[in-house]
């Protein structure tokens, strides 16, 4: 099934182009990564997916309704994890779940029953401790995860997430990505989130699209567009105290073949192009003005 | 279960709960404190001035604690909530709310239910301490009157205080297009001043803002019938303060909901980042 379909979809505000027609396919139960440099319109899209912004021309279907006309049940199928700031500050988080919570229980069923349980949810996100504390006196990170509890608290189909981890330390970091695969494999939910964080996006997601001066640029898996953009993979090692690097297409046989000819290879290493390399040429190439918009990579066995 | 009714439900605990907040938060505590001290200040050190009409007299105290009263009603109602609104909508509450199914109306009832129960600590703060001080001509039957008085002077007030709110681009624009004109108002609105003591020009003004006549009915609930002489056509007017506040409402009422959707509608998380970042550059 078909989670999110957008068509050509074009934001102008003023005489700029935000997005110069995306078109974006999701279905149920991915989870998508959306990476881009400042500016390239993601949170707009996002935005436009969660019906928050109407866009200026396109068709846009998300659990089969145009989000911008889209009514309240829609609405309590969709998650949104929205930045906080300083909403709330006098509640505590086991009161601001229950609160909220509580708008979801006409929309109910036997197959998903809605609110989440306030407690397991509480757990869930790593905030036993806090649940009774002023919202005011949470650090960065536990506000982040009280954002994330807010946005499955109605027990959500599809859960956009804008910067999710954005302030995180590595532990929090890493509970959150734990949280996600937990709810992408026992919920089922169809997970779309933007990042900056390029080992973030290759750890959750099972496609990536970058976004880059309002287009789609590439799109695929990790790995897929790793190689979209080489092929090669570099090999470096030392010889008698001085560095070799090599690029080669086939590194397996090139390295076979090293270690035989020459006894006195140390330090060796391959390595292939990483997402952040892939990322940073994507983008410098649609900044070179190259075409690459359009193009779907196929997913390469791995 | 009705899902609308389910949000209604919901948002009136949403605004019983705000309501404790306040009532527990010290900072709310010192702005209903300090408010109160300063009014009654104020009427204590009038306590001997005497308002004279034709014949009869009457310490100022008497006239201007039920007034008083009334432009408190006004106050909360219109600078209470579009600051609240404002607020809410630049911190990302309502936004929060209307992430949820029927959230929006859930926010509006929680906004509503707040603001009016916010009345109780302000008006009796004042109240108590000022009746035992000033109010020896007091009928304090009068507070079944005064009920149906706050009533609708909130039903005509609060629609006010919701426009303003949502229209204003922000909270610090809330001051120009709220506060400004509500002092405005209040100052020839027969609170501080009796109505007589201003020119004709601005008796008229008053008499189209419900302030004058949630005053006017707050003083006809609480002091004697006599007391009447000291009004416009000496009279309380009490078919006129119905009509004038009934209007308010129905105004009020029939504007409120549309803009209050609107300003939801527009709502989104990259429009709460740049509300944030203006204040930023505010506070720097």
């Amino acid at each position: 099934m078909t989670a999110i379909q957008v068509r050509d979809l074009w934001m102008r505000y003023g005489d700029k182009d935000v997005l110069r027609g995306l078109d974006i396919d999701v279905e149920s139960g991915e989870v998508v990564a959306l990476l881009g440099p400042n500016g390239a319109g993601k949170t707009t899209t996002i935005e436009i997916l969660e019906g928050f912004r109407v866009p200026s021309t396109g068709e846009v279907r998300v659990l089969g309704e145009d989000p911008a006309t889209a009514g309240e049940d829609w609405r309590a199928r969709v998650g949104v994890v929205l930045q906080s700031w300083q909403d709330h500050a006098r509640w505590s988080p086991r009161a601001l779940l229950e609160h909220l919570g509580r708008y979801y229980e006409p929309f109910s069923t036997s197959g998903r029953p809605r609110p989440f349980p306030i407690e397991e949810l509480i757990d869930l996100v790593g905030l036993a401790d806090e649940a009774d504390q002023k919202i005011l006196t949470l650090s960065g990170g536990q506000r982040r995860r009280l954002d994330v509890a807010v946005g499955i608290v109605g027990r959500p189909e599809l859960l956009f997430l804008d910067e999710p981890t954005a302030g995180f330390d590595p532990k929090a970091k890493r509970d959150f990505h734990d949280l996600i695969h937990r709810l992408s494999d026992q919920d089922e939910t169809t997970i779309v989130l933007t990042t900056h964080d390029l080992d973030e996006a290759e750890k959750l997601s099972s496609r990536i699209m970058i976004l880059a001066g309002g287009q789609i640029v590439a799109d695929g898996s990790a790995d897929a567009l790793a190689r979209q953009v080489t092929r090669n993979a570099e090999v470096r090692w030392s010889e008698n105290g001085q560095r070799f690097v090599h690029s080669t297409p086939d590194a397996t046989p090139f390295v076979r073949e090293l270690l035989t000819r020459n006894p006195e290879v140390d330090d060796l290493e391959v390595r292939r192009a990483t997402l952040e390399d892939t990322y940073l040429a994507m983008v410098a190439r649609y900044e070179a003005g190259i075409d690459v918009g359009g193009v779907q990579f196929e997913e390469v066995a791995s | 279960m009705n899902p609308v009714w389910n949000a209604i439900k919901n948002g009136a605990r949403r605004g019983w709960t705000e309501f404790l907040y306040s009532v527990k938060s010290p900072q709310d505590q010192g702005f209903f404190l300090f408010t109160t001290a300063v009014m009654l200040g104020y009427l204590f050190l009038n306590r001997n001035n005497e308002v004279t009409f034709g014949d009869a007299v009457v310490m100022y105290p008497t006239l201007a604690l039920p007034s008083l009263m009334g432009a408190l009603i006004a106050f909360g109602m219109v600078i209470g909530v579009a600051y609240g609104l404002a607020m809410e909508r630049e911190n990302g509450t309502l936004l929060r709310s209307k992430a949820a199914p029927y959230g929006v109306v859930g926010h509006a009832t929680g906004q509503v239910v707040a603001s009016v129960m916010s009345l109780v600590p302000s008006i009796g703060l004042l109240a108590i301490p000022g009746i035992l001080l000033f109010g020896d001509a007091f009928t304090l039957g009068g507070w079944g009157k005064a009920l149906w008085v706050i009533a609708l002077g909130t039903l005509a007030t609060l629609p006010i205080g919701m426009v303003i709110g949502a229209t204003v681009p922000g909270v610090q624009k809330v001051g120009t297009w709220g506060m400004l004109p509500f002092f405005a108002i209040v100052s020839i609105s027969g609170i501080f001043t009796p109505m007589q003591a201003l020119a004709p020009i601005f008796r008229g003004i008053a008499q189209v803002f419900p302030v004058y006549w949630i005053g006017l009915g707050m003083r006809s609930a609480f002091l004697p019938s006599s007391f009447a002489a000291f009004e416009i056509g000496e009279s309380w007017r009490t078919l006129e303060t119905v009509a004038v506040l009934g209007i308010w409402a129905v105004v009020g009422l029939s504007l409120a909901p549309p803009l209050f959707r609107r300003m939801a509608r527009r709502q989104s998380g990259s429009a709460v980042q740049q509300a944030r970042e203006k204040m930023m550059q505010w506070v720097r």
